[in-house]
């Protein structure tokens, strides 16, 4: 049972609509119409979506990924739960009556969980700015604090507004920029990190590259497009090969000569309120130089 | 000469591949303008490509392609065994755990040469070892199996560092560092490099007279005047040196150390001492074959130099070791 | 034995473990002398020899261990049992090898080294195998590239061991031959071997290791005693003096 409802949820596009299906379907159990008394969240994106809108006492557990710095906006707030490491045995020696992960969490963890019987619910990835409100929505009805985050929507919506690029500016004459992560990983269209980016009024240079979400951009064709701004991933301690990229001479004369400078960091990671602060870091670039 | 001739030819099929490499990239510029950014700066953006970008990997190919030639014949000269060869017998892989080491414990950020010193290290730690197992008489067999068990051991301790790390980043670097990659170097590790390997390449050099006259054993070699203590310290000096700074800056490439004194051999009439100069250039040619072959099979994703040299080597290893089983040594 | 000994063993012991392979020998080798150095299996002759060059520690003086590498290559030439050849190198290359102790390092070959490998090759009856790969050669050729090698090496002093192993009865009696013209030359050669008529006929000299020790030092008339060659050895012998030299034959052992 518990299983069907986990697949379900997926196909489902609106919250409302998920609703109204999970009482067709569940009416009869008690749990289902009762908000869960014991969360355990695995994914780094649904740790800050619970964090924002769980009942003080209903989330016992958090992703130990929340509570890095370099990976999370709100670190501090997840040192407060009980941080898991993701492995069934842990997951259902906590007794939860929901957990809640992303699309692409370890398979297996997840298929073993609902075989236990324990209900286990996929938050889509928020790939547009618009799927934040709708992610936000379907959370908070899982938790059964639809008004929390009724509240956080509208908040959160403001916040985008306000933020919203000049219109009269043409998609040509916007300054253009590119993100640059390790491995010389970029992003495309269909990203949230290319609709921050656009966004805050900037034209992407991996979509003029052809690349499409996620993909590799070699540095000489970064190079070669000569954006206006080159936005660098997180930085990690320890040196990679990887990240040496990030700290080419070819990038860093890019730098010197064109604006730069923000990162690309933990607001970026997941559709949360937070990149609302990263949409407002790349805007205040259009004032500093290039 | 035909020793000069060969010499020459190696040196012009060097250059050619030399500009070669700097001429492939995805940037698609036509050799004019490459040309043009190179020498005389003209572009902004082409210049950064050639200098930056292409320059030191055309540089690199080269200075890690001829250490790798080099540190093979003088090893094969000094073993008297054609198939001692810096990667099989796990001095490269000893030499990344050295980098790797480096890397993440915050040692190579502290300076210059502390990564390349680091791995020079390991590397020098692998060659003793080899030495030590497999040194005066002991044969393929041993030579083998002290390489085996180097190199697995090198190889499972750089991934657990690599594993531990708290960079996200690090774990996926184990192929890197096992199969080696020019892509994306810039002038930072040639100057890296360089210092350490020009040290080696000197030490090696000089063991040249020498390997000629272990061609009769060790005894002959002792009382024909050469000291068997100083090649050692050589051998060991030189090799850690070139494949220590070539390792810590693109990771361990296999089967060229192998491959070109191979080829070449016959080519100096067998003669270690002049081995040792052609397969410094043998070396270098196959390195920026292997580099521009990478760049033109696969354009868009970093395939591992090491996949092409293996390809090569690894069935001329094999044929190797069956010839070397029929001789019954 | 006229002038300064070319090799001289003054209380000369090496250890190998606890004990002692050669026990307090001392000798002297001078110009003109073919010297055989006989002995049963493990009597330590390969371990004196080795040990006179100074390629392994001892005790007591060798005159040769004291010399530093270059002036010992010059001094002496060495040829040991182990035929080695590790590279298919041309015959002519490795006989040249033999010039490296004369060789300043990075020097290319002089008029003079080109002259002494080519005597050496002529020597050794290698016309024509110039440019063959040495290592491809019979085991006899192979041999016979080797001899040259250390003929090249042009020392006064030759030291060579079991020379004649493996050789065909022509070969053996040629290489003989050779070492005791090059005595006759004024040169010195000490040569182990088990071929005792071939040591009585040729050398001018014996000398017998017993257990580490020298036992017996002199003409081989003297020193091939039914006495010493029924301890040393456990044999008994026929010897004779031919109208063409002395003629040794082992006859049988003594159990």
């Amino acid at each position: 049972m518990a299983r069907r409802a986990g697949r379900i949820t997926l196909a489902l596009p609106r919250a409302s609509d998920l609703a109204a299906l999970a009482v067709a379907l569940f009416g009869a159990t008690a749990a289902a119409a009762e908000p869960p008394g014991r969360v355990v969240s695995i994914n780094l994106c649904t740790d800050q979506l619970t964090m924002l809108l769980a009942a003080p006492g209903q989330l016992i557990s958090v992703s130990h990924i929340a509570a890095d710095p370099l990976a999370s906006v709100m670190a501090d707030r997840a040192g407060q739960y009980h941080l898991n490491h993701g492995q069934a045995e842990e997951i259902h020696a906590m007794a939860p009556d929901l957990v809640v992960t992303g699309p692409y969490t370890a398979r297996y963890t997840v298929d073993l969980l609902r075989r236990l019987g324990i209900e286990v619910r996929e938050l889509p990835v928020a790939q547009r700015l618009a799927d934040i409100p709708d992610n936000i929505a379907r959370m908070g009805d899982w938790l059964g604090r639809e008004a929390q985050a009724d509240r956080l929507i509208t908040d959160f919506e403001d916040g985008l507004a306000a933020l919203a690029p000049d219109a009269q500016a043409g998609a040509d004459a916007r300054p253009t920029a590119v993100l640059h992560y390790a491995n010389n990983y970029t992003a495309g269209t269909g990203t949230l990190a290319h609709e921050i980016l656009t966004h805050a009024g900037f034209a992407n240079l991996a979509e003029r590259a052809g690349v499409s979400s996620g993909g590799t951009l070699p540095m000489e064709q970064l190079v070669m497009l000569m954006p206006d701004a080159v936005i660098s991933g997180q930085r990690y301690p320890g040196q990679t090969r990887a990240e040496a990229v990030l700290d080419h001479p070819a990038i860093a004369a890019l730098r010197d000569t064109h604006s730069s400078a923000a990162v690309s960091d933990a607001e970026w990671v997941c559709g949360t309120p937070a990149v609302l602060s990263a949409i407002a870091r790349v805007r205040a670039l259009h004032g500093a130089g290039g | 000469m035909r020793f000069s001739l060969l010499l020459a030819i190696l040196g012009v099929l060097v250059a050619g591949l030399f500009a070669l490499s700097l001429l492939i990239g995805p940037a698609g510029l036509t050799p004019a303008r490459a040309l043009a950014a190179l020498i005389r700066g003209e572009g902004l953006a082409e210049t950064l490509v050639m200098r930056e970008i292409r320059l030191p990997r055309a540089l690199l190919a080269v200075m890690v392609g001829a250490s790798l030639g080099l540190a093979g014949a003088a090893m094969q000269g000094y073993l008297r065994n054609p198939l001692a060869e810096p990667g099989l017998i796990g001095v490269s892989g000893s030499a990344a755990l050295g980098a790797v080491i480096a890397l993440h414990t915050g040692l190579a950020a502290g300076f210059l040469l502390g990564l390349p010193l680091a791995a020079l290290t390991g590397a020098g730690v692998a060659v003793g070892l080899i030495l030590l197992l497999a040194g005066s008489g002991g044969g393929s067999i041993t030579l083998i199996l002290a390489g085996i068990a180097v190199s697995a051991m090198a190889g499972a301790l750089t991934s657990l560092v690599l594993n531990l790390s708290p960079n996200p980043f690090a774990a996926s670097e184990i192929m890197f560092w096992m199969m080696g990659s020019l892509a994306d170097r810039s002038m930072l590790h040639v100057w890296t490099a360089l210092p350490l390997m020009a040290v080696g390449w000197a030490l090696l050099a000089a063991l040249g007279r020498g390997l000629d006259a272990l061609t009769l054993g060790e005894d002959a070699a002792a009382t024909m005047g050469f000291s068997l203590v100083r090649m050692r310290l050589l051998l060991v000096g030189g090799t850690a040196c070139v494949v220590g700074a070539g390792t810590a800056v693109a990771g361990a490439i296999g089967f060229v150390g192998l491959v070109v004194p191979h080829i070449l051999r016959p080519l100096v009439g067998a003669q270690p001492s002049r081995l040792l100069a052609a397969s410094a250039l043998g070396g270098a040619a196959m390195v920026l074959c292997a580099d521009i072959a990478v760049r033109l099979v696969l354009p868009e994703r970093d395939l591992k130099l090491g996949v092409l040299t293996a390809l090569v080597g690894a069935p001329l290893f094999l044929h190797l070791i069956y010839r070397t089983r029929k001789e019954g040594l | 034995m006229t002038g300064t000994p070319l090799l001289s063993l003054d209380a000369f012991s090496v250890a190998r473990g606890p004990c002692d392979v050669v026990q307090d020998v001392t000798c002297a080798i001078g110009a003109g002398e073919f010297v055989g150095l006989i002995g049963p299996n493990g009597a330590g002759k390969t371990t004196l020899m080795r040990a006179a060059l100074g390629l392994i520690p001892a005790r007591g003086q060798s005159s040769l261990a004291v010399l530093d590498r270059a002036a010992r290559a010059r001094a002496v030439a060495w040829l040991p049992q182990q035929r080695e050849i590790a590279w298919p190198i041309s015959v002519e290359n490795l006989v040249a090898l033999g010039r490296s102790p004369h060789r300043a390092a990075g020097r290319p070959m002089s008029d003079a080294d080109r002259a002494a490998t080519v005597r050496a090759m002529a020597r050794m009856g290698l016309d024509g195998f110039q440019a063959r790969a040495a290592n491809r050669l019979s085991g006899g050729e192979q041999a016979r590239v080797l001899i040259a090698r250390a003929l090249a090496q042009d020392s006064p002093l030759l030291m060579a061991d079991e020379p004649a192993a493996g050789l065909d009865p022509s070969s053996q009696i040629s290489l003989m031959e050779l070492f005791a013209a090059q005595a006759a030359e004024g040169q010195a050669v000490l040569a182990s071997m088990h071929d005792l008529g071939l040591a009585a006929r040729h050398c001018t000299r014996l000398l017998v290791l017993h257990r580490g020790r020298l036992v017996a030092d002199g003409a081989p008339d003297t020193v091939l005693t039914p006495d010493l060659l029924a301890t040393v050895f456990q044999i008994t012998a026929h010897y004779a003096r031919g109208a063409d030299g002395p003629i040794f034959q082992p006859l049988g052992v003594i159990r």
